[in-house]
């Protein structure tokens, strides 16, 4: 081949490439701008610190916000996480560190089977579980629904960067007369704990986006609530009632939801690089 | 050396033997290894010598599909007894690799630490008097004293060789197993870990594994040669490589086999 054809080939590749990167970065960049132009005007003073009301508040003009579902995302999300992530990374270290352990294969089957569950069937789940045992929708049947998302997750991220850390290291606490667990939690998790916590926002965004399991759960309210026992609003779940709804000025209020959703999602990935990156730093010389 | 007959015994395997599924790493091994004393294993690659020292920790328990048989005594106690902990054998048989494995994620000081304080030893009086004798011993407590809460891995690869050999003092075992400790150190590390070797002695009986016929001439009291998996000989080491018993280490000496 000439070398003029070898640069040819070379350009050509090249490319591919840019065409099919830009296949992915154009419709999300697409997404993104369609949700900021149309939402952007709904969101005032009174979107941050108002509460939906009965649809007559913003058809008559009066103010109305969602500051009930910002501060319910917040809530559901965060306790799910708090029961996701234990039992998530527990799954992990059991498929990754305890293979000979009878469970261990049958924690691997379920979480790829429940990885690959539509996100609807947690929510139905929860219901089957919360809802209907303690005889009412729930934030708390909402946390669950959202955790039994993350932690299929969040186990199958633990185990894989947990197998990717050497096996020196276990031996090397190993050869030192320290039992298994204590090698698992004090030396290879610390090892991989930049890769666990990836996983875990990948859980937690995944998680913080779905609104199917949490209308089988939370079901929604239209006021703020603090209160764990009784239904609570959730953005995406608004997102979707809203944009359902036959009332224009909600529509427009959906679209800000839209916003305000994508903004908690990258701020999450935000912070998390930024936890990340100082873990990282602190053990490099 | 020449007075080995009134040294008593420390560690002795019988008939030991390992299997890795089909293939077997070492068969019928009776060895007596001497107190305080620095004990060499050399032999062709792949005669057995790791799989040999890896049985005295019962470093096999975890590997699947591999088979121990026969027994390891230390100061009479078959470690392979069924009612020995394996956790207690290797607090009592320490070990140190052939690459250095300080704990990524852990300083200096809690490298040396690690081994009390991941099982319970809080006191800080306690802890520091352990990692300041230990890294002594080590011969790294000069050069790592001003900065012992920098990463581990921030160090030298001899001072880190260096840090896990404290590490592994640290927990006061009586015989310390060293898997070619210096085959990735350059030659003036080596020469630092096998003057640490003829100090430490003193306190700790030493089995080394070594694919290097001058460092365990230097180092050694007793020798032992391992081919295709068999002890072939096992002698004080002036008379290992003085005059040989066996034709076959004779003949590896001279390198009529590698
Ligand atoms: N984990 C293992 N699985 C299977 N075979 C092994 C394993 N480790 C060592 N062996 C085999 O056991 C024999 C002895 O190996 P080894 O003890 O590592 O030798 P040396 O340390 O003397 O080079 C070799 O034939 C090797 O292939
Ligand atoms: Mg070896």
């Amino acid at each position: 081949m000439t070398l003029r054809a070898r640069y040819a080939r070379d350009r050509f590749a090249e490319a591919m490439f840019v065409l099919a990167t830009l296949v992915v970065i154009v419709p999300l960049f697409f997404i993104i701008f369609h949700v900021v132009v149309n939402g952007f005007s709904a969101l005032n003073y009174e979107f941050f610190t108002e509460e939906l009301g009965s649809p007559s508040r913003a058809m008559q003009g009066r103010p109305a916000g969602l500051v009930h579902s910002i501060v319910g995302t917040v809530i559901i999300d965060l306790v799910a996480l708090g029961m996701a992530v234990p039992f998530g990374i527990s799954t992990g270290i059991m498929m990754s560190e305890f293979q000979e352990h009878p469970l261990a294969p049958v924690a691997r089957l379920m979480t790829s089977t429940l990885n690959g569950m539509p996100a609807v069937l947690m929510g139905l789940l929860a219901y089957a579980l919360v809802v209907k045992n303690t005889g009412g929708f729930s934030a708390l049947a909402g946390s669950v629904a959202l955790a039994f998302v993350m932690i299929p997750i969040i186990a199958r991220t633990t185990e894989s960067v947990l197998r990717v850390t050497p096996w020196s290291l276990r031996e090397a606490g190993l050869a030192l007369g320290l039992p298994r667990w204590r090698v698992t939690t004090a030396l290879v998790i610390p090892a991989a704990r930049a890769g666990v916590v990836t996983g875990i926002l990948i859980a937690f965004a995944r998680a913080a986006g779905e609104a199917a399991p949490l209308l089988l759960t939370s079901l929604g309210n239209n006021f703020l609530s603090f209160d764990m026992t009784r239904p609570m609003d959730t953005l995406p779940q608004r997102i979707y009632s809203l944009a359902i709804s036959p009332y224009r000025q909600w529509h427009s209020m959906g679209w800000g939801a839209a916003i305000i959703l994508l903004l908690f999602v990258m701020i999450t990935f935000y912070v998390g690089r930024v936890v990340i990156n100082r873990m990282e730093k602190q053990f490099r010389g | 050396m020449e007075t080995s007959t009134q040294e008593s015994i420390r560690l002795e395997t019988k008939d030991l033997t390992v299997r890795y599924g089909v293939t077997t790493g070492v068969q019928n091994v009776s060895a007596q290894v001497y107190d305080k004393h620095v004990t060499a294993l050399i032999g062709p690659s792949g005669c057995g010598k790791s799989t040999f020292l890896r049985a005295l920790n019962r470093m096999h328990d975890l590997g699947a599909d591999i088979d121990v048989s026969g027994q390891v005594f230390l100061d009479g106690e078959n470690l392979y007894a069924s009612s020995m902990d394996p956790v207690v054998v290797r607090r009592r048989v320490g070990m140190v690799f052939q690459k250095p494995t300080p704990f990524p994620t852990k300083s200096i000081y809690e490298n040396v630490a690690a081994g009390l304080r991941l099982v319970g030893t809080r006191k800080k009086s306690v802890l520091d008097e352990v990692v300041e004798r230990s890294l002594t011993d080590a011969a790294l407590w000069d050069e790592v004293k001003d900065r012992l809460r920098s990463p581990g891995g921030s160090l030298s690869g001899g001072q880190q060789q260096r840090l896990c050999i404290a590490r592994a003092l640290a927990v006061d075992p009586e015989v310390l197993l060293m898997d070619e400790p210096t085959s990735s150190l350059d030659p003036m590390a080596t020469r630092r870990i096998e003057e640490l070797i003829q100090k430490l002695k003193d306190k700790v009986t030493i089995i080394i594994v070594t694919h290097n016929m001058q460092q365990a001439s230097r180092v050694s009291d007793y020798t032992a040669f391992f081919y295709v998996g068999e002890l072939i000989e096992l002698s004080p080491t002036e008379q290992v490589f003085s005059n040989p018993k066996e034709a076959r280490t004779k003949e590896y000496l001279s390198g009529e086999f590698s």
